[in-house]
C-alpha cells in the first residue's frame, strides 16, 4: 500500500490487482476494486473461510467491517492529490442486514475532508443497492 | 454454571464460525458476564507489510466475536445474538508478531438488547482498541435446538 511505483501503476491503468497483492489482509478476505471512471467499487467474492454465523449461513459481521474498512482506507488513498498514509482513528458500523454467502459490494463517499482528518461513509450491499447490509462511517487521520 | 463451562461453551460456539477459527479466535478466560478471547498473530492479516502490523479489520473481526459470545457467560441458556452495531476506537497499532487480548463484557442485558464493552490489548502494553456494541435478542428459539444442543454439549 506505501510503495509508490504500485500506487502510481494503479492510478495510471485502474488495475488495483497488484496493489491488493501487496496487502496481506486485503488479499486474504479476497479484497477487489473495480474502477468506473472516478467511481471505486469493492467487491468481496462468497469465500467460506468469511463466514461466522453457520446456520443461514452468514458472513461474520467482523468480516464485513474489515471489508468496509479497507475500503475506506483504499477509497481515500486513491482520493488525494499526492500520496499521504490514512490511519483509522474510529469505525461505527451498524448491521442491516445479514450478510449471505454470496459477493458483497461497497461504496464510499468523502464526507469531509481537513487538514488531516477526514470522514469517510461507507456503504455494503449484496442484492440491491437500494437494500445495503451495512452502513459504516469512519475517521482517519492523513499522514504526510 | 462455572467458568469453565463458560469457556467451553465459548469455545464450541466460536468453533462453528468459519473466520474465527481461520484467525485461530480462542477464549482464555472467563466468569460471569465476561471473557478475554485471544488472536494469535499471523502473516495473513498484516495490513502494512512495511511494518507487519495486522489489519485493523483482524481486531474488528476479534471485538465482535468476542462481544458477540460473551452473552454466553451472561445468560444462563444459549442464545444467537445478531450484532446490531459496533463502534472501534482505535488507540494504537498492534505490535507485530504478538498477539492481541480482547476483553469483553456484557454491562447491561434487557430483554430485547445486550449492551457490550469491549478493549483489545496486547500483553504488557496498553490499550489498542475500545468496542462498544449492542446485540439483539432475538430469542432462543430463533436458533434450531440441535445447535443450542451443539453449543452447551449436553452438558446438562
Amino acid at each position: 500500500m506505501t510503495d509508490p511505483e504500485i500506487l502510481r501503476y494503479t492510478q495510471e491503468t485502474g488495475d488495483f490487482s497488484r496493489m491488493m497483492e501487496s496487502i496481506p489482509y486485503a488479499s486474504w478476505i479476497g479484497l477487489q476494486c473495480d474502477r468506473f471512471g472516478d467511481d471505486l467499487i469493492f467487491r468481496l467474492p462468497a469465500k467460506e473461510e468469511n463466514l461466522g454465523n453457520p446456520i443461514l449461513p452468514a458472513i461474520h459481521g467482523g468480516v464485513i467491517g474489515g471489508f468496509m474498512e479497507m475500503s475506506a482506507a483504499i477509497y481515500l488513498i486513491m482520493s488525494q492529490d499526492t500520496f499521504r498514509m490514512p490511519r483509522i482513528v474510529d469505525f461505527s458500523l451498524d448491521y442491516l442486514r445479514a450478510g449471505l454467502n454470496r459477493e458483497t459490494y461497497a461504496e464510499c463517499r468523502l464526507t469531509r475532508q481537513g487538514n488531516r482528518v477526514a470522514n469517510v461513509m461507507i456503504s455494503a450491499w449484496q442484492k440491491s443497492r437500494s437494500q445495503p447490509i451495512a452502513t459504516a462511517r469512519a475517521h482517519f487521520l492523513l499522514e504526510d | 454454571m462455572n467458568d469453565e463451562t463458560r469457556i467451553n461453551r465459548v469455545n464450541r460456539f466460536i468453533s462453528t464460525l468459519n473466520q474465527a477459527r481461520e484467525l485461530g479466535l480462542n477464549a482464555t478466560d472467563a466468569g460471569e458476564g465476561y471473557l478475554v478471547m485471544e488472536l494469535p498473530y499471523s502473516d495473513r492479516i498484516i495490513g502494512n507489510p512495511d511494518t507487519g502490523v495486522i489489519h485493523g479489520g483482524a481486531i474488528t473481526t476479534l471485538m465482535d466475536t468476542a462481544s458477540g459470545s460473551v452473552m454466553i457467560c451472561g445468560l444462563d441458556e444459549f442464545e444467537l445474538c445478531p450484532t446490531l452495531d459496533l463502534r472501534v476506537d482505535y488507540m494504537r497499532p498492534a505490535e507485530p508478531r504478538k498477539p492481541v487480548y480482547a476483553r469483553a463484557e456484557t454491562y447491561k442485558i434487557t430483554r430485547n438488547i445486550i449492551f457490550t464493552r469491549c478493549e483489545a490489548y496486547q500483553e504488557g502494553g496498553e490499550t489498542i482498541a475500545n468496542c462498544v456494541g449492542t446485540f439483539m435478542r432475538i430469542g432462543k428459539e430463533a436458533t434450531p435446538k440441535s445447535y443450542r444442543d451443539l453449543i452447551t454439549g449436553g452438558e446438562e
